[in-house]
């Protein structure tokens, strides 16, 4: 049976890893990641988890220390955070290349400089195009349930590409809540064994990792992204299964409120929960405001997307990252991507704010309504607004 | 392999571009890459072997008559064998394409 308790996001991770029984653990500790790996590193020392935790001398060892054990079959895990993800960079591709099926929680941080430790989404936005699975979960529950199928996902043989799970930094990673934690027995048989097709294996040898000259490097390019793109309907059947059996069900694209919505504001992470108390106090003052979480980011949900904001009028799209000298925020440009070919399209406004740990309040999200109705009614060419910074 | 690497499309592709003929670099036409190739005259030749030690590839192989020849299906025309050989019994020569 499943018990309800009191217990930090960060720790509720290492307990669905520790309930997904992993066999390798390589990670490096970052702020404000610690917390899983500690307490990970406790459960394998106490004996609790029977796996081998490599202690790495940095992210790039640990991720390339991860290929090395996802490669030979063994079920994988490891979590950073801002720099530690960028360290890792140019191994994470190696990861999805190699298409093996290696989880790992990102507790999103701002990047330097200046130093930040605390949360936002630049670590995440410098890594979108590595070819990984990537979603978003916004608080302690979401961050336990979806960790758990992360590894379901990832070694489903019609996938077999890593997951990287987000949550925000200290936002979500460090704060006590009350969780339902699954017990090993409500979870039996939700997770098959690992069965890698092509593990590293002396009687069975295979080369990975090979160099591809011009003449096969475009057709491995191709079939890497023909697999990754239908993923997004494994992960929804196991999101689904998920649901069915435990009670709580995710979608690559939440929305709350939106039915009758003439302006919807488009989050992603812990600040969609903020700007929940906002729709609601928007709508006890008769705005048709509603809300859009997107929490599948890779593969993109184009179809989810497009359907939810078909008939709305305005669209505010909210991000924690700044692309320097670019459109404004990343997720922003890709919704703007996304929607230009729709037949019917809503307007669209950018605000970009949350950055290294500032605070966006619920009255701030309601503040960007008000702002998105003047720069459409003025028809403002501005490409994004910076939001909660002393002008 | 059972198409070579310029019939393949990307539906042949094995997950993860894993390659599960192990060795088989060997197939690998590194002999494109040359423009210039070894020519060895047998009256200098004393058949010690130095070009055979430090070829890169290492494609240089020994005849019935304890000569030796580089294998142009590898030879990248590199030079070392000439540059090593110490009777300078080996000439790099222009290719004619």
């Amino acid at each position: 049976m499943s018990k309800r308790v009191g217990t930090e996001a960060s720790f509720a991770i290492a307990d669905a890893v520790q309930l997904a029984d992993v066999d390798v653990v390589a990670a490096y500790p970052i702020t404000p990641q610690t917390h899983i790996v500690e307490r990970i590193s406790e459960l394998v020392a106490d004996g609790d988890l029977d796996a081998e935790f490599i202690c790495v001398e940095s992210e790039h060892s640990a991720m390339s220390a991860c290929l090395g054990s996802s490669a030979a079959g063994a079920r994988t895990y490891t979590a950073t955070a801002g720099q530690g993800l960028e360290l890792m960079h140019e191994v994470l591709y190696i990861a999805s290349s190699c298409r093996l099926p290696i989880v790992m929680n990102v507790s999103n941080r701002a990047l330097s400089g200046p130093l930040n430790v605390w949360g936002d989404h630049s670590d995440v936005m410098a890594t979108r195009d590595c070819g990984w699975i990537q979603y978003f979960t916004e608080n302690a529950q979401e961050v336990f349930d979806l960790t758990l199928c992360a590894f379901k996902i990832a070694e489903d043989p019609n996938v077999l590409f890593p997951v990287m799970v987000h949550m925000d930094g200290f936002n979500v990673s460090h704060v006590v809540e009350a969780l339902e934690i699954l017990e090993p027995d409500d979870l039996k048989g939700f997770i098959p064994p690992l069965n890698y097709p092509h593990p590293l294996d002396p009687n069975r040898p295979v080369s990975m990792g090979c160099f591809g000259p011009p003449v096969i490097y475009t057709e491995c390019r191709k079939a890497q992204e023909e697999a990754l793109r239908p993923t997004k309907q494994t992960i929804i059947k196991v999101w689904k299964e998920f649901g069915e059996k435990f009670g709580r069900h995710y979608n690559p694209v939440e929305t709350y409120r939106t039915e009758d919505a003439d302006t919807i504001l488009l989050c992603m992470g812990s600040f969609s929960e903020t700007a929940t108390g906002a729709i609601d106090a928007l709508r006890d003052k008769g705005v048709k405001a509603g809300l859009i979480r997107l929490r599948l980011w890779r593969p993109f949900p184009f179809e989810e997307l497009r359907s939810a904001l078909s008939s709305v009028k305005n669209l505010i799209v909210f991000d924690r990252a700044l692309s320097y000298g670019g459109p404004g925020g990343p997720v922003c440009s890709e919704i703007r991507s996304a929607l230009y070919g729709a037949r019917q399209r809503p307007a669209i406004v950018n605000f970009v704010g949350g950055l290294g740990g500032r605070d966006v309040t619920p009255q701030q999200f309601e503040q960007m309504f008000t702002r998105a109705q003047e720069i459409i009614a003025n028809n403002l060419d501005i490409e994004y607004e910076m939001i909660g910074v002393r002008e | 392999m059972a198409k070579k690497d310029f019939e393949m499309t990307w539906r042949d592709i094995v997950t993860g571009s894993v390659v599960t003929e192990p060795g088989n670099a060997s197939e690998y036409k590194t002999g494109d890459w040359r423009s210039q190739m070894p020519v060895w005259d047998k009256e200098k030749c004393v058949k010690c072997g130095r070009c055979y030690s430090f070829c890169p590839e290492p494609c240089i192989v020994q005849d019935e008559e304890g000569y030796y020849a580089a294998d142009l299906y590898y030879c990248k025309g590199c030079g070392i064998c000439a540059h090593e050989c110490p009777k300078q019994a080996i000439t790099i020569v222009q290719e004619e394409h």
